[in-house]
């Protein structure tokens, strides 16, 4: 049983890094706007300009 | 909107780096693609730092450097793209970053990983239970949890403890207050256990409980939150803001909360009027149906009362706000308003009526377990161990569940059927109503005049009357513009205020305006308003040829007559209360087939109308938009008012509906009529789980695998049958209008 010793503080780890993660997203304001976020993965606007293809 | 330039100052806030930001609600924003337009359209502008569009909630916030941009060239650039755009007012944004919101979505988070961890440790515990895991681990494992548990137990349960320790202190009880209980218990109880080296730990019973809990509150405070930004959206649409005349003479428009009592202010032929005060100069007509429900025009000069809401004519007024007076209309309203609004904090919901019964019972039973055990021989600590258990069981996670899970459903049913709730308890409420009360002006007729009774008009008349009309801002030769569909204006167009306006036409003069301006006989006018009860009256007149009347009135809405009837199918008894004049109100009641109505009611009337209703014990559904109607829309059981209602009314309204149609009213009373069924099958729900669970804990042979599998059976099954309701629904809302 002395995998314990490294299983348990691993798990409290990843839960906590998720705990965090989640929190850091919600205040950086990525559940402001569930709508307009699946449709912005669609968008190419956020690319540097060499490698947009040419329009407008 | 008029021409004056607006004082951005008011709308716009510093955001840092000498960068100022501004919200605007925008029309039209429907898709993927208008976002990506508006986004790319602005930051073209010189001096955009950011230009991001919220599609949710159709926002767009702005951030930029105001020296380098205007804020008026922003709003320039939108309507050159297509859409209207206007500033949200920042004194009435306080709550913006919807704090409530995010510091549930934060226990949420946290109740839910601790859950996930801290069942990670007991799945071990109970499958080393059956196998063989050795004390001390089980220990450290229970341990663990209690490190888990007890620190997001005082995080995670604030939001239960807080509303539980209010209820307790105003000495109610509400459902918190089992919660609160019961979650503390099974803690306490736990902590105990896990000192005295025992078997079970209820630890991922307690955080469980809050995570299924916290989600349902969430979701329920979410919708809420949708339709209140919404509805936020919708105001700043209508643009409301006033036109200050500074002391220098100069006009700005500035936002309704920056407008202070003495403020003088201007209003401009065909503009609504954006406060309540007295006329300083100038002379009109005023449109006065939003506020008493009269649909005919009053003359105001000098020294004349106005109220918000009320729309002017075709004269230009300085108005100076008015300190209140405690004599006028809106200080009765106000008073009205305060009292009806105490008697309405009587009801308790369902939710809390059920709480008043269960947490006796419950406790009681446990109380009782605790009792008998110790007679049948046992020592008290497992006694009362048994006991608590009886209360983990119970633990009220279905019954917490039961009514949001509902709410939440049904309110969005009644979002896409344009209906925007203001209180949360109103759905049930809506499903006690046997009575239906209507005002007539702006609710069952709609708020714009049209013409009624063109046929003794030659079109070619008709045409020229509508190209006049397209020089003046009256509300009638704007309804008059409509009608006839005119594009093209006179060129040389001469106007008499209070009159009317003349132009010539192939050498023959055409006037348009009211009766006497055009020269009509008294006895005329008397015998067409026979016809057109309640109607207000134009006149053209055409050369040497006689003066025709155009009679103009707000008619009933489109579905009007189909709704009465299909209301009246339902056993709901239907009746008017208007405070417009008798023959206008006769006619309304006559085409709709509505037997009870009273006209000229003042709100006083209205309201002790109302309260001889409820003495019957009848529970009314008041559905009304005028200023008269907002003490009475507080003071009945429920209320609705439309969207184009004055303000004051729309707040004391339970809910609002949008669009032309009174179909909102009829989906209202059938949706909350279902969630009401299903509110109540959810708490039967939860009963019959209790009585099955109960019999198992007083035995005691209550383990916390049970605890956890019962808890998470029973909101699923509650939430399931609360999504129930969306099923068979979607085909029968109407399209939006």
């Amino acid at each position: 049983m002395d995998v314990l010793i490294y299983l348990i503080p691993i798990a409290l780890l990843l839960g906590l890094l998720g705990l965090i993660g989640f929190l850091w997203s919600l205040k950086s304001g990525q559940y402001d706007d569930l709508e307009g976020a699946k449709w912005r993965i669609l968008d190419d606007d956020d690319l540097p300009a060499d490698q947009q293809s040419h329009k407008d | 909107m008029s021409a004056h330039a607006r004082d951005w100052g008011a709308f716009v806030t510093p955001a840092g780096e000498g960068a100022v930001h501004m919200d605007l609600a925008v029309e039209g924003i429907t898709c993927a693609a208008c976002m990506g337009e508006i986004e790319r359209g602005l930051s073209r502008l010189p001096g955009i730092h950011k230009a991001r569009v919220n599609l949710t909630s159709q926002r767009l916030a702005v951030d930029w450097d105001q020296e380098a941009t205007g804020a008026d060239e922003i709003v320039a650039t939108l309507s050159r793209m297509g859409y209207t755009a206007h500033p949200f007012d920042p004194a009435s944004q306080k709550d913006r970053q919807d704090r409530t919101g995010k510091t549930l979505l934060r226990a949420m988070a946290v109740a839910g990983f601790a859950g996930m961890n801290i069942m990670l440790l007991s799945v071990s515990v109970w499958s080393g239970n059956a196998t063989d895991i050795t004390p001390e681990t089980r220990d450290f494992f229970h341990w663990l949890s209690a490190l888990i548990a007890l620190p997001t137990v005082a995080y995670s349960g604030r939001p239960f403890f807080i509303s539980a320790f209010k209820a307790l202190h105003a000495g109610r009880l509400n459902m918190d207050v089992p919660i609160v209980i019961g979650v503390t218990l099974a803690v306490a109880l736990s902590l105990v256990q896990t000192i005295q080296h025992q078997h079970h730990a209820y630890f991922e019973s307690a955080v469980m409980l809050l995570f299924f809990l916290l989600v349902g509150r969430y979701l329920d405070h979410n919708m809420r939150g949708r339709t209140r930004s919404f509805a936020e959206n919708i105001a700043a649409l209508k643009a409301e803001v006033a036109a200050r005349i500074n002391d220098d003479g100069s006009v700005r428009e500035v936002p309704l909360s920056k407008v202070r009592p003495g403020d003088l202010v201007l209003v401009m032929a065909g503009d609504r009027v954006p406060v309540d005060g007295v006329v300083e100069e100038g002379a009109s007509e005023i449109d006065q149906s939003l506020v008493t429900g009269e649909t005919v025009l009053h003359p105001v000069e000098t020294g004349a009362r106005v109220y918000a809401g009320t729309q002017n004519g075709d004269g230009t007024l300085k108005v100076r706000v008015n300190v209140a007076s405690g004599a006028t209309l809106l200080d009765e309203v106000n008073r009205l308003l305060e009292t009806a609004s105490q008697s309405k904090s009587l009801y308790v919901r369902i939710a809390d009526r059920a709480a008043q019964l269960y947490a006796p019972l419950v406790h009681g039973a446990a109380a009782l377990t605790f009792l008998g055990w110790l007679l049948a021989g046992l020592e008290w600590q497992p006694a009362l161990i048994i006991s608590i258990s009886v209360l983990i069981i119970t633990c009220p996670c279905a019954l917490g569940l039961a009514v949001p899970a509902v709410q939440v459903v049904a309110s969005g049913q009644l979002f896409r059927s344009n209906i925007l709730l203001n209180s949360g308890d109103a759905i049930e409420r809506l499903s006690d109503v046997d009575t239906i009360v209507f005002d007539k002006t702006g609710t069952l007729t709609t708020a714009e005049p049209v013409l009624v009774g063109r046929n003794h008009l030659s079109p070619e008349l008709l045409s020229l009357a509508g190209r006049l009309a397209l020089s003046s801002r009256h509300p009638l030769s704007m309804a008059l513009v409509k009608a006839s569909g005119a594009l093209k204006p006179f060129e040389t167009v001469s106007e008499t205020p209070g009159a009317g306006v003349e132009t010539t036409v192939d050498g023959k003069p055409l006037r348009l305006g009211s009766p006497v301006f055009c020269g009509v006989a008294e006895t005329e006018i008397g015998s067409l308003l026979k016809g057109y009860p309640g109607s207000s009256l134009l006149a053209i007149r055409y050369g040497d040829d006689a003066p025709a009347l155009l009679p103009l009135r707000q008619t009933l809405r489109p579905d009007a007559v189909m709704i009465m009837n299909s209301l009246r199918q339902e056993g709901y008894e239907i009746e008017i209360l208007s405070g417009d004049r008798e023959g206008a109100v006769r006619a309304a009641a006559e085409e709709l087939g509505i037997l009870h109505w009273k006209a000229e009611m003042k709100p006083a009337q209205k309201i002790a109308y109302l309260e001889a209703l409820k003495a019957q014990g009848r529970k009314v559904l008041m559905v009304g938009d005028g200023l008269n109607d907002a003490p009475a829309l507080a003071g009945a059981h429920v209320s609705l008012s439309p969207v184009t209602a004055v303000h004051l009314s729309q707040a004391a309204a339970d809910a609002v509906f949008l669009g032309d149609r009174l179909q909102p009213v009829a989906d209202a009373l059938r949706i909350s009529g279902r969630a009401r069924r299903a509110i109540e099958q959810n708490l039967w729900i939860s009963a019959i789980y209790n009585v099955i669970a109960v019999p198992i804990a007083v035995a005691g042979f209550v383990t916390p695998l049970m605890a956890a599998v019962a808890m998470s059976a029973s909101s699923i099954v509650v939430t399931a049958n609360a999504l129930r309701l969306r099923l068979g629904d979607r085909s029968s809302t109407e399209p939006e209008a």
